[in-house]
């Protein structure tokens, strides 16, 4: 006899056991401390908080744990928990040109003022895995560590722009809005995203977005869908200090510092009409070390300025619609996952309405189990 | 710059350290907002500032939102997905509010007030005093001819709906019916076209001059709707081609109801299967009352 499919309450609580089992692993092994997670898997952590939105390493480092390693889950952990902290303000524009430099390379001149910096890269690893890392206790070199003089470390793109051949940064002027329009910089998370947008809201989407998403886009406009010919002018990561101008002090106090990449990128431009040849900018920011999301995010935010920039877009990657509408990995794995949520009454009704025609087609009469009546 | 103020007027949960219902008074009061807009302008969609829920996009996010904001202390929520009480999701989402706005909650159809629902409307006839929420995965019903955002909300503005009279008609032509099941495109107040959600068209029938107040959330995509108390719903269709809905030639095998929507519960791997209401308080409920169908007549227990 049939039994009515009941017991949902039972079997969520025993698969949120069954989840802390698997997370926990085989009991003989020591549990990974928060500690841990924060200082060995930074790569991870800075991650998370840069698409997370959320600048707190403990945090990520927990949401990193319980989320077993899976990075998006843990991304969406702390979305979940950003989202109910209160609003107390908005920080001052956090300036990138006073960064304690940890590394700082261009690809567009050999040497410039402050030098090249590699700092902590793979760029120049050979991909060997190192067995001598599966043992633990490895002694580890000691590095030099050089003192960087911000004010001797301008940027490079401030260079070009000296001499006119790079546009001003925030771009050549176009658009048509006000100083005051541009001043208004939009909040994709307290207002809802509304086409087309402008570049303050393209980029914090293109912050918020999922790292390979944006990779691939990057990608495609290197392999000649909407080919914007870039150069890596700066990337620099480090640490800047975050200031805030409390209501009743009336003034900016630090309140902190937290650790970034940036790229500027630098594209071609032939000119047009109104605007005289010159080189165009892409621009990526991050939290953390998290230069592959930066360099993608300044390919895909230079694709995406096509249209004010007056060249054709007829690429994936210039198409604004098409790129944030689908940058966010939270709104991307819900949706995708949430096919396995039951869909038996829309299944039924397409089940029922295949019957019927398949009857049809093969001249039977009505005969199916279900029938159209009308309403 | 936006920004909100944090008013009192907060009414904290002792277990869970969360706001009443799990998000900000503000961020509520700025559904709510928008929920007004929505009655005011039936079937227009109204883009709000979604907030992130600690449940996944197009799991019911859009709905939670909408409830949460709605609900009071002394309400009473019931939560169904597929027209049932117990699917696991409808559990989750019962919990949740149970734990953060530590409200009332029923599978009985006429004691709650307020019913999220997922897919289906149930049964049993709402009213006045019922708020039903939907939850939405694409709000948009022209996404399928349309896919671009600005371009279908001109659509809406101009009602510009030729597209979809076109579609409708090819399915006629091709396939000597309309092939949509679920999602079935509707007329609301003579103006908007509006996705009923990926409800069966069995339930759209009773979106018409509903006493109850329909709120429709989209949480993902950022749209909430409404149709309010009795306003025309007219399911889209041709004087030659009327509307119709699904019809079943058997009765609920367990309680025997009819002209019901039902699942197929499949009974074994020759093909056998019956057919039991989707919606699992109705069907209960009957059976409760002495009402038996085909699979347990002259079954005692």
């Amino acid at each position: 006899m049939y039994v009515a499919v009941k017991g949902g309450e039972k079997a969520i609580d025993n698969a949120h056991r069954l989840l802390a089992e698997d997370r926990r692993g085989n009991p003989d092994v020591p549990e990974l401390t928060i500690d841990q997670i924060r200082e060995q898997l930074k790569l991870s952590i800075d991650r998370v908080m840069t698409e997370g939105s959320l600048y707190d390493r403990d945090l990520a480092a927990l949401a990193i744990k319980q989320a077993r390693g899976d990075l998006i889950e843990a991304i969406f952990l702390i979305r979940a928990y950003r989202t109910t902290l209160p609003r107390f303000g908005y920080s001052q524009p956090v300036e990138t040109s006073d960064m304690v430099l940890d590394r700082r390379i261009s690809a567009t001149f050999k040497d410039l003022p402050g030098g090249q910096v590699l700092g902590p890269t793979f760029d120049y690893t050979h991909r060997l895995l190192d067995f001598m890392l599966a043992a633990e206790g490895k002694e580890i070199d000691a590095p030099e560590t050089v003192e960087t003089d911000t004010d001797e470390t301008p940027r490079v793109l401030e260079i070009l722009a000296r001499n006119g051949l790079m546009e001003p940064p925030d771009g050549i002027e176009t658009d048509g809005r006000s100083e005051a329009e541009k001043a208004d910089v939009g909040d994709l998370t307290r207002d809802p995203l509304s086409f087309p947008t402008n570049r303050d809201l393209r980029l914090q989407n293109l912050a918020r977005g999922d790292e390979g998403f944006l990779l691939a886009m990057g990608y495609s406009t290197q392999r000649g869908y909407g080919r914007n010919h870039p150069f890596a002018g700066e990337i620099r990561f480090g640490t800047v200090s975050v200031e805030f101008v409390p209501e009743e002090l009336g003034f900016p106090i630090e309140i902190g510092e937290i650790e970034m990449t940036e790229c500027d990128m630098v594209n071609a431009f032939a000119g047009s009409a109104e605007a005289a040849p010159q080189f165009t900018r892409g621009y990526g920011l991050t939290f953390g070390h998290c230069e592959r999301k930066a360099m993608s995010m300044a390919l895909v935010d230079r694709a995406l300025r096509s249209k004010e920039l007056g060249e054709p877009a007829d690429a994936p990657a210039q198409d604004e619609e098409f790129v944030l509408s689908h940058s966010d990995n939270i709104q991307a794995t819900g949706f995708v996952e949430h096919l396995k949520l039951p869909h038996y009454v829309d299944f039924q009704s397409e089940l029922a309405m295949v019957r019927r025609m398949r009857a049809e087609f093969f001249g039977e009469d009505d005969d199916a189990s279900t029938a159209e009546a009308a309403e | 710059m936006r920004d909100e103020t944090i008013t009192g007027e907060t009414v904290p949960v002792p277990e869970s350290g969360y706001n009443f219902a799990y998000l900000d008074e503000g961020a509520k009061r700025m559904i709510r907002r928008a929920i007004l807009k929505a009655v005011a302008v039936p079937g227009y969609q109204v883009p709000f500032a979604s907030r992130e829920m600690p449940m996944p996009y197009g799991w019911g996010t859009g709905g939670i939102q909408v409830t949460a904001s709605i609900l009071k202390p002394e309400d009473t929520l019931k939560v169904i997905d597929q027209g049932s009480d117990d699917t696991t999701n409808a559990v989750s989402i019962r919990r949740f509010f149970a734990k953060t706005a530590g409200v009332a909650t029923t599978e009985k159809t006429e004691e709650a007030n307020i019913i999220q629902t997922r897919h289906r409307i149930p049964e049993k006839p709402l009213s006045e005093d019922q708020i039903i929420v939907l939850q939405v995965p694409i709000p948009e019903p022209l996404r399928w001819l349309e896919p671009r955002e600005v371009e279908t909300r001109r659509m809406h503005a101009l009602s510009d709906y030729g597209v979809m009279h076109v579609k409708l008609y090819e399915d006629i032509s091709r396939h000597g019916r309309i092939t949509t099941n679920y999602d079935y495109p509707v007329m609301v107040n003579g103006r908007h076209i509006m996705a009923p959600s990926p409800t069966p068209k069995f339930d759209n029938p009773k979106m018409g001059n509903m006493p109850a107040l329909q709120l429709f959330g989209a949480g993902r995509e950022k749209r909430i709707y409404a149709i309010p108390p009795h306003t025309e719903v007219k399911s889209l269709d041709f004087e030659d081609h009327p509307f119709s809905i699904q019809a079943w030639d058997e009765p609920c095998a367990l309680c025997g109801a009819e002209e019901v929507f039902m699942d197929e519960v499949i009974l074994d791997d020759q093909g056998g299967s019956m057919f039991v209401c989707s919606d699992s308080d109705f069907c209960q409920r009957r059976r409760d009352a002495g009402h038996k169908g085909p699979a347990v007549e002259g079954d005692d227990t």
